[in-house]
């Protein structure tokens, strides 16, 4: 005992562990005295490894002609361009199915998530069991079930299905006209532009005449009059400066014409289909959530019923719903990765599939392909944080 | 009965049923599917939408299905619904993969053992229970030895075990390396020494970051690199550990939401008592937060259980290697449908059968804590 309280001012070795202020700072060292050693350790076999096969590290690769074809890209592309716009062509195409899954997901999943609220029982059990199994079911094997249906189901193109002339759905793929755009149509996007600008400040307007005098303009409707009314009658004023260009067959498939492919197709209708599902449940509680006194007292105020759905009950439901909305775009994000199982060209199957076969980097192009998702990963988290710090705001 | 001619002494008129109109199935089908014009309306498109699509799709599965055939143009001169005789001829190998056909009865047994050893953990009123969880916790090593041999059984090459158990193990392996690491994690988020709290957030956020197809491609074509020279690594063990990793992340996340949601006094009462951090941890704090998030793990297993599939993608053949395989056969071209169809109700039986056991177990677990 003596001998202990004599030493408890000095500094013993023992207390390194059992002294609770030491302990921390100890622990840590160690931590970091093991990651350390861990990522020496992998370096040191990553360098032995790389000479041993004869292999240098650089993204040098990157500048060399791919030699290789994509079947679908938004910009010009050719064999004979480098690996880094291969790379790019990968990446538009992901973020084409990235988006288009997201905004059609979302009013699918808008959609079932308020019939799954529906009093009607035969709706609400439809919605439920479509729900439940869509969910339950891994999205790669919905990837695989469209691309085969359509691959082996559909007609091959000289016996397309035709609704009218210049729409063909075909096995290899569903065309429709494509529109050439004349000098002229400008003054269609310009029109689009001033119908958004005057739409902004007529809202501000109409807010403020509100404040001032109560009185309420129909404000959402004559913003969409005005968004779609505006572009239209330009379009006609300026002559209908527009032509189709429709597919035509010749020989064993069609030319000419805009074209979603299989791959796209099916890619983008499971991934839509798969991540609905999802939304449709985070809609049904985000509704839920809010608490039935908010309708009662918007009731009691005397407020119509599409009123307090749309300034009490949504606006409270947003705050339940958009953060898990977000992941789920995220993990659309994510899962289009699995294009690679169908063949569609996104950043995983060109970057991180063709090039690293044929240039034997996969260090680089794993680092490359990690990076970018990450980079889309941590936007879209900081996207959220920004927005859930918005609306805490709006919040007592 | 009443008799309506008669009359009854005041007060001694036995009671009346309702009128028919206001109970009984009429009520509820006035309450639940008539109950306003829209109702109606709904009521009556669903019904037209199930008499479009039910019979059409009971048609093909069932009764126009052809479940004996030697291959498609068999199927389509017997009939013309759905040819299950895909499945039928080559279930074993959907289930087995390329398993020694003589050795199948090691993947049964095995089956067995497991759900046996989950049975103390999903039902608590197992008979002498804390013994069971011993053999629980056995399971692993048995699982090992009957799968790739030892012990006088004959060795089975890793390649060889597919098709669903592939898929099970799997998903199985993956779920009970990632919850211990997975809380460890949480704990590490959310300790109070900064360099251990970075180094688990970084981990987390890169795992959650990436897709997990390119952590298997890292797994498949990159992990090689990272050893030292001339090992050689089995690529279903390389697959083992991603997933854990993976799932890991996730389960990290779920259970930080779970400690978040403990009050800070159950910590402080604990540290009054005089408890450790393990000890308060162990015996306070997990306890509660576990229960808490046990819906969000499930989902994670649900999800890590449909993300088993990817590894066909690296070229495993899981169920879904196999399904793939027997379309390339030219005996079997073009049953897409019937191939997709099959292994979606394979795992859809399993997944919903684990979300339905968390709601189970949610309601049995919901003792007032929940706000």
């Amino acid at each position: 005992m003596a001998a202990i309280e004599q030493d408890s001012d000095r500094f013993s070795l023992g207390q390194l562990w059992f002294d609770k202020r030491y302990r921390a700072v100890v622990m840590q060292i160690l931590v970091v005295a093991g990651v350390c050693l861990f990522v020496a350790y992998i370096a040191v076999n990553a360098v032995q490894n790389l000479e041993a096969l004869g292999k240098t590290f650089g993204f040098n690769f990157l500048w060399a002609p791919s030699s290789y074809d994509i079947n679908q890209s938004l910009i010009a592309y050719n064999s004979r361009d480098t690996h880094f716009r291969a790379g790019v062509v990968g990446l538009i195409n992901t973020g084409l199915i990235a988006v288009g899954g997201c905004i059609f997901a979302t009013i699918l999943g808008f959609i079932f998530g308020v019939l799954r609220l529906s009093s009607n029982w035969l709706i609400n059990r439809i919605v439920y069991c479509y729900i439940e199994f869509i969910r339950n079911v891994p999205v790669l094997v919905q990837i695989l079930l469209w691309h085969g249906v359509i691959i082996s189901t559909l007609p091959s193109p000289r016996q397309a299905l035709t609704a009218t002339e210049g729409i063909y759905l075909s096995n290899r793929g569903f065309y429709v006209p494509a529109p050439i755009v004349e000098d002229a149509f400008i003054v269609v996007v310009i029109a689009f532009f001033a119908a958004i600008a005057g739409v902004v400040a007529f809202r501000r307007w109409a807010k403020k005449h509100q404040e001032a005098t109560g009185q309420i303009y129909p404000v959402l409707s004559i913003s969409f009059a005005a968004i779609i009314g505006l572009p239209v009658i330009a379009f006609f004023l300026a002559g209908m400066p527009l032509t189709l260009d429709a597919p035509e067959l010749r020989g064993f498939n069609f030319q000419g014409g805009m074209v979603l492919r299989p791959e796209f197709t099916a890619l983008w209708f499971a991934l839509s289909v798969y991540t609905s599902a999802f939304i449709a449940e985070i809609v049904r509680s985000g509704i839920q959530a809010v608490s039935h006194g908010q309708t009662e007292a918007a009731f009691a105020l005397g407020i119509r019923p599409n009123w307090t759905m749309r300034l009490i009950v949504i606006p409270q439901a947003l705050r339940v719903i958009v953060p898990p909305l977000t992941s789920q775009y995220l993990n659309l994000t994510k899962n289009s990765s699995l294009a690679i199982a169908i063949g569609y060209m996104d950043l995983v199957a060109t970057l991180g599939g063709i090039t690293l076969n044929q240039t034997g980097k996969e260090m680089e192009c794993m680092m490359i392909v990690l990076l970018i998702y990450l980079s889309i990963s941590l936007t879209i988290s900081a996207f959220m944080n920004w927005y859930n710090r918005r609306i805490a705001l709006v919040e007592r | 009965m009443v008799d309506a001619s008669r009359s009854y002494e005041p007060g001694t008129h036995p009671d009346l049923p309702p009128p028919l109109a206001v109970r009984g199935p009429i009520l509820w089908m006035r309450k639940n599917l008539f109950g306003s014009p829209l109702n109606v309306i709904l009521t009556l498109v669903s019904l037209y939408l199930l008499y479009l699509i039910v019979p059409g799709i009971l048609n093909w599965a069932v009764f126009d299905a052809v479940f004996v055939a030697g291959s498609r143009e068999e199927c389509r001169e017997i009939d013309s619904g759905a040819c299950w005789a895909l499945a039928n001829v080559r279930f074993g190998q959907f289930i087995y993969g390329f398993y020694p056909v003589s050795e199948r009865w090691r993947i049964d047994l095995t089956a067995v053992l497991f759900l046996l050893a989950l049975l103390p953990l999903l039902w608590d009123r197992t008979p002498y229970r804390r013994q069971w969880f011993i053999y629980s916790g056995l399971f692993p090593l048995v699982a090992f030895f009957l799968l790739v041999g030892g012990f006088g059984l004959d060795r089975v090459e890793t390649t060889r075990i597919g098709g669903f158990t592939l898929n099970v193990v799997i998903g199985v392996t993956g779920i009970v390396a990632s919850l211990p690491l997975g809380i460890l994690l949480a704990l590490g988020r959310r300790s109070h020494m900064p360099i251990v709290r970075t180094l688990c957030v970084m981990f987390i956020e890169f795992i959650r970051g990436v897709p997990l197809i390119t952590l298997l491609f890292v797994a498949s074509t990159m992990l090689n690199y990272f050893l030292p020279p001339g090992t050689t690594f089995d690529l279903i063990l390389r697959v083992l550990i991603m997933v854990t990793l993976f799932s890991s992340a996730y389960i990290a996340e779920v259970v930080r939401g779970g400690l978040q949601a403990i009050p800070k006094g159950q910590t402080e009462a604990a540290d009054a008592m005089g408890l450790g951090y393990w000890q308060s941890m162990r015996l306070i704090v997990l306890p509660q937060a576990l229960k808490i998030s046990i819906p969000g793990i499930v989902n994670t297993f649900v999800g890590l259980f449909k993300d088993t599939t990817l590894v066909v993608i690296i070229g495993l053949t899981d169920v879904l290697g196999v399904g793939r395989a027997s379309l390339a056969d030219s005996k079997w071209q073009g049953l897409a449908w019937e191939v997709y169809v099959f292994i979606a109700i394979l795992f859809f039986v399993c997944c919903f059968s684990m979300a339905r056991y968390s709601i189970y177990l949610e309601k049995k677990l919901h003792t007032g804590h929940k706000r």
